[in-house]
């Protein structure tokens, strides 16, 4: 329909700033038109129309507008919108940021073309999520529930171990009884190669990379194309799971760079900048983003969401964790303290929080006991951290022994709750059973917030008499 | 005549227009030949900028935008409650159904109010009845819950010429009435409102009487008053939608508006999923009878987020004009301020603080505004009221900056939610050292005759307790419990226990859920009759350690989960004496 002016090039761009392009003379360019940019040497380029006006529309250039000139640069409007062409071939491939292959592999045959902004889901048409997703990880089965159709991130600092814990998620992740497909979507934005390959061999190793979607931008891939990455592998997941039935766990990797390139474009437009120079309208973006997970009537596939991001400077209130923590449904918070413990995953459960945590926890989905030995187990845990700071000041021995009981137990937490191997697959019955034989470790009175009923069935002294009873 | 002009410049939400000579300020207008639909913010010239409520991709300059000649409006009418409405009233079940998707498309339109439902109308009034605005001249028994009252519009004053009655639609004429001037207008059950012009009232009443929320931090220490407004700031994960819910499901109010402004798409669906199968105590029916939800979440577009909130107000008010009292829970306003944002920095708008346009306070304070128990129109007398309890979202949790501390600026009440409590597992984690509401005074009156004569002061002394304690934790946290003076222990005691026996409230208990304000006040006098009683104890030379060991601390930790009617016919009296006799006892 639109091919007769698709074809259409024009030479006259005005002015080239940071990322953008401005064309001049063009008519009925339309807005989020993707258009092809020529350069002087005549490689091929990628952009959209971030603004578009009569006889002049602003592009924006995925790839960079590095060696473009403004007398010999060509730009041809497409006529079409940012959209990708989907099909069953694509798991077990690799594409770029842009999302062409890069893995050698023969071109796509498209199935399909889906517009990669997708459209918001009608709140009406969803199903709150609960299914269990067993992670194998204690404290993210434990203390963070995550079910299927969830968007819960990873909040890291640079130099942690976020990538070998989303590699091992993705690697264990299951629902226990179910033989349903899955599948793995992967989106890199601006991470260094040593980190794509990490994450390619452990996809190779296991296997998981035949039924894994694979998006990479690299940190020396053009930052602008990191705009387009996360639409791409959620356009592809969306097809994945409403319309091929799939399962699909979407991480995306790291969502910090991408807000860099958000703020980078909005500052080459001179927009007024939000807090520390963000666009105000990051909000609104992430949430494109971000709210492209979920469970819906009438379909068998979800969309589960791990989106990791790295705190600058660890700071949880800095805007992009704070804009992330008012989207998804919780956070897992990674902790330098404990990571310099040497414990792995450095999960520190007193901020982290999985919102729909509830909803996959309790008897037919984990165990009747879980929903009560957590929350006593948060209590204790923060009870210990609080007095570790009071031991500091005033010495151990000043303790009661009830105190030293405390202090024990959030050390053992730490020490054999948190920890576990990168390959060490727990499963919720295991976990659970941990938290109880820690508990131990506190006077019987101070568990208030388990019914006598459960320490009865599931507390280890009443446990061990049961078996030698037996 | 519509106007119609053309597409100059598309920059996101936002759209320019020329030739729109005719339009007027905040009309709704057609863009583009998809129909998006979009309303006109600014006008220059013959130049109309527009923002538009769908996303505008695709759209080219050249397309038209074809005026609809009408401000943006909503369908006030049988039909609305149960429904679930995005930003500018499209009923999203409607849409699902028409669509056959589980996405939201551009371009659908479909009616907010059903066309082709058949509404019961009884008729109130008779031929020959004089009739001014606001008359209710019949009724509709919308759902169990509600009976739905038909109001003579704004404008309309005359004899009743004709009425009907019998089922009709919303467009089927249900009575005629003769103006003065001799025109006949036809009244139908349906009206249209300008959500952006408040709804006219007879007269604001002050703010007496006490929300009833059936939570104990709320009611007894930082009470809303009916008519009046709140503001909720919570950093994230600090339970401030459980506590939103709880408002909505337990507060005495008669209708619930919903708006779900820029949040998750799965927390409004499990308000969505929830609220059908809530039971609802106060009628024995459902909750959603008695609901209408605005579910604009934050990926639906910005612009139909920064109308959500006007049409769920005004919609608040059109029930408020019945007679009901309404209960307006708007989550979050900062999403609603960060969509006006958005699109003033679309305009090129000279930028206040941290780029928030300048007209932020003003426009925060004219939907506060909106708030109140009112006499409203008609001859007799009706009395109605909103209630606005407004989420606030403050980034990092800084509660200075411009939506938080303009905020603060209009509302009377302040439910300071605390990241720290939710993290201790104290829920609702109010602090009720930041909280407050200045409405204690007015609604004094209501409690002192509806709890007892002592109501006032054993709320003020608790709250002397329990700033005490904040102070002594200090000197606690330097020297150790064993350092402070008997007294002061026992004040300890008995801050932690209303902290935990009282303060402490279990949204998922079946009782505790919602507490009636006479337990409420039993339960705080029982608290500080152990206080008094143990201050004796002292004064008598008994230890604090044996006053720490009476057994009846136990049965005031189990006050709480005790059945209403039993604990206030029986149990409290029982504590109530366990505690003059074991206290009494000890030397």
């Amino acid at each position: 329909m639109a091919m007769a002016t698709s074809a259409i090039e024009y030479s006259s761009v005005k002015s080239i700033a940071g990322p953008l392009l401005i064309v001049e003379g063009v008519e009925g360019a339309a807005y989020g038109e993707i258009v092809e940019v020529i350069c002087p040497d005549g490689e091929k380029r990628m952009g959209q129309v971030l603004e578009a006006r009569e006889g002049l529309a602003v592009v924006q250039v995925f790839e960079g507008t590095t060696g473009l000139s403004t007398n010999q640069t060509r730009v041809r409007f497409t006529g079409r919108t940012a959209k990708i062409g989907v099909s069953m071939e694509m798991l077990g491939r690799i594409f770029n940021g842009a999302g062409r292959p890069i893995d050698g592999g023969p071109e796509i045959v498209p199935e399909k073309e889906l517009d990669i902004n997708g459209y918001p889901l009608n709140p009406v048409s969803r199903k709150v999520p609960s299914d269990f997703i067993q992670t194998g990880i204690s404290t993210i089965d434990g203390m963070n529930t995550l079910v299927r159709g969830q968007k819960l991130p990873i909040f890291s600092g640079s130099g942690l171990p976020h990538n070998q814990l989303a590699a091992q998620i993705a690697r264990q992740a299951k629902v226990r009884g179910e033989g349903e497909k899955f599948a793995v979507v992967f989106a890199a934005m601006g991470i260094t190669s040593e980190e794509a390959n990490f994450f390619m061999e452990e996809f190779r190793k296991t296997g998981a990379l035949e039924r894994a979607v694979v998006f990479i931008n690299l940190a020396d891939d053009p930052a602008i194309e990191r705009i387009l990455t996360p639409r791409l592998a959620l356009t592809v997941a969306e097809y994945l799971a409403y319309e091929k039935d799939m399962h699909v766990l979407v991480i995306l990797t790291d969502m910090t760079n991408y807000c860099e390139a958000l703020r980078e474009i909005s500052a080459a437009r001179n927009e007024v900048p939000g807090r520390r120079g963000y666009p105000g309208y990051m909000y609104t973006d992430l949430a494109t983003i971000y709210e492209r997970a979920g469970r819906v009537k009438g379909r068998i596939g979800t969309i589960t969401q791990i989106p990791i991001l790295t705190m600058p400077d660890d700071d949880i209130t800095h805007p992009i964790p704070d804009l992330t923590g008012y989207i998804t449904e919780g956070q897992i918070v990674l902790s330098r303290e404990l990571h310099r413990k040497g414990i792995y995953p450095p999960v520190d459960v007193l901020p982290s929080l999985s919102r729909l945590a509830g909803n996959g926890q309790g008897p037919g989905k984990t165990r009747e006991d879980h929903k009560k030995v957590i929350n006593q187990a948060y209590a204790a845990y923060a009870e210990g951290r609080s007095l570790r700071d009071l031991v500091a000041v005033v010495g151990e021995e000043a303790l009661t022994d009830r105190d030293r009981a405390y202090l024990k137990f959030a050390d053992e937490f730490e020490d054999k709750f948190v920890r576990q191997g990168k390959d060490e697959d727990r499963s919720i019955e295991e976990t659970l059973d941990l938290l109880w034989e820690l508990l131990a470790i506190l006077p019987e009175e101070e568990l208030k917030r388990v019914d006598r009923e459960l320490i009865e069935k599931y507390h280890p002294k009443y446990r061990k008499k049961l078996q030698t009873k037996e | 005549m519509p106007v119609v002009g053309k597409i100059i410049k598309i920059a996101g939400p936002v759209v320019v227009a020329e030739g729109m000579k005719g339009a007027q300020m905040y009309e709704v207008v057609k863009v583009g030949e998809e129909k998006l639909t979009g309303e006109i913010i600014q006008l220059h010239d013959d130049k109309a900028v527009i923002q538009v409520y769908e996303e505008t991709s695709g759209i080219k300059p050249g397309e038209p935008v074809v005026g609809t000649g009408a401000p943006l409006s909503v369908e006030l009418g049988p039909g609305m409650l149960r429904a679930m409405y995005d930003g500018i009233q499209r009923p999203l079940t409607a849409i699902e159904e028409k669509t056959g998707s589980i996405f939201i498309p551009r371009g659908v339109d479909v009616p907010a109010l059903p066309r082709d439902v058949k509404w019961e109308f009884k008729p109130t009034v008779s031929e020959g009845d004089f009739v001014e605005e606001g008359d209710i001249i019949g009724t509709v028994e919308e759902t169990p819950s509600i009976v739905h009252k038909i109001l003579v519009p704004i404008g309309v004053k005359g004899k009743i010429v004709e009425i009907k009655e019998g089922k009709f639609t919303v467009e089927e004429t249900v009575a005629v009435v003769e103006m003065e001037n001799g025109e006949r207008r036809d009244i139908i059950m349906m009206q249209k409102w300008p959500v952006r012009k408040p709804r006219p009232y007879k007269e604001k009443l002050p703010p007496k009487i006490p929300l009833i929320t059936g939570q104990r931090v709320e009611d007894t220490f930082f009470t809303l008053a009916k008519g009046g407004t709140a503001a909720i700031p919570g950093p994230f994960g600090s339970g401030k939608t459980v506590t939103q819910h709880q408002l909505a499901k337990w507060s005495d109010a008669d209708v619930v508006v919903y708006i779900g402004c820029g949040e998750r798409g799965n927390e409004m669906t499990e308000v969505i999923e929830e609220f059908p199968h809530l039971e609802d105590i106060r009628t024995g029916n459902k909750l959603m009878d008695r609901t209408v939800l605005i579910a604009n979440t934050s990926n639906m577009p910005v612009a139909a987020r920064e109308a959500s909130v006007y049409t769920g107000i005004t919609i608040a008010e059109y029930f408020r004009d019945m007679g009901y009292g309404v209960l307006l829970t708007a989550d979050s306003t900062s999403r609603w301020a960060e969509a006006m944002r958005e699109i003033s920095g679309r305009l090129e708008e000279m930028p206040g603080e941290e780029g928030y346009p300048a007209y932020l306070a003003s426009r925060l304070a004219q939907f506060y505004e909106r708030a109140g128990r009112v006499i409203t129109l008609g001859k007799d007398d009706r009395q109605g009221f909103v209630c606005i309890v407004g989420a606030v979202s403050p980034p990092g949790g800084d509660f200075s900056e411009p939506v938080t501390s303009n905020t603060l600026r209009i509302v009377k009440v302040f439910w300071a939610l605390d990241a720290n409590l939710a993290r201790r597992r104290h829920f609702p984690a109010i602090n009720w050292l930041q909280s407050y509401s200045l409405y204690i005074d007015d609604v004094t009156d209501w409690w002192l005759t509806n709890t007892g004569p002592d109501w006032r002061q054993l709320r003020d002394e608790a709250m002397g307790l329990l700033q005490k304690e904040a102070e002594l934790q200090e000197i606690v946290q330097l020297v150790g419990p064993d350092a402070l003076p008997d007294r002061e222990r026992v004040i300890l005691e008995v801050a932690r226990m209303l902290r935990e026996d009282f303060l402490q409230q279990d949204a998922f208990d079946e009782v505790d859920t919602y507490c009636p304000p006479m337990k409420q006040y039993l339960m705080l006098k029982i608290i500080m009759t152990f206080y008094q009683e143990a201050l004796k104890a002292v004064e008598r030379g008994v230890e604090p350690a044996k006053i720490l060991k009476v057994s009846v601390k136990q049965d005031i930790a189990r006050m709480k989960y005790i059945p209403h009617d039993e604990f206030i016919n029986v149990k409290s009296k029982e504590i109530m004496e366990k505690i003059k006799n074991e206290l009494g006892s000890l030397n």
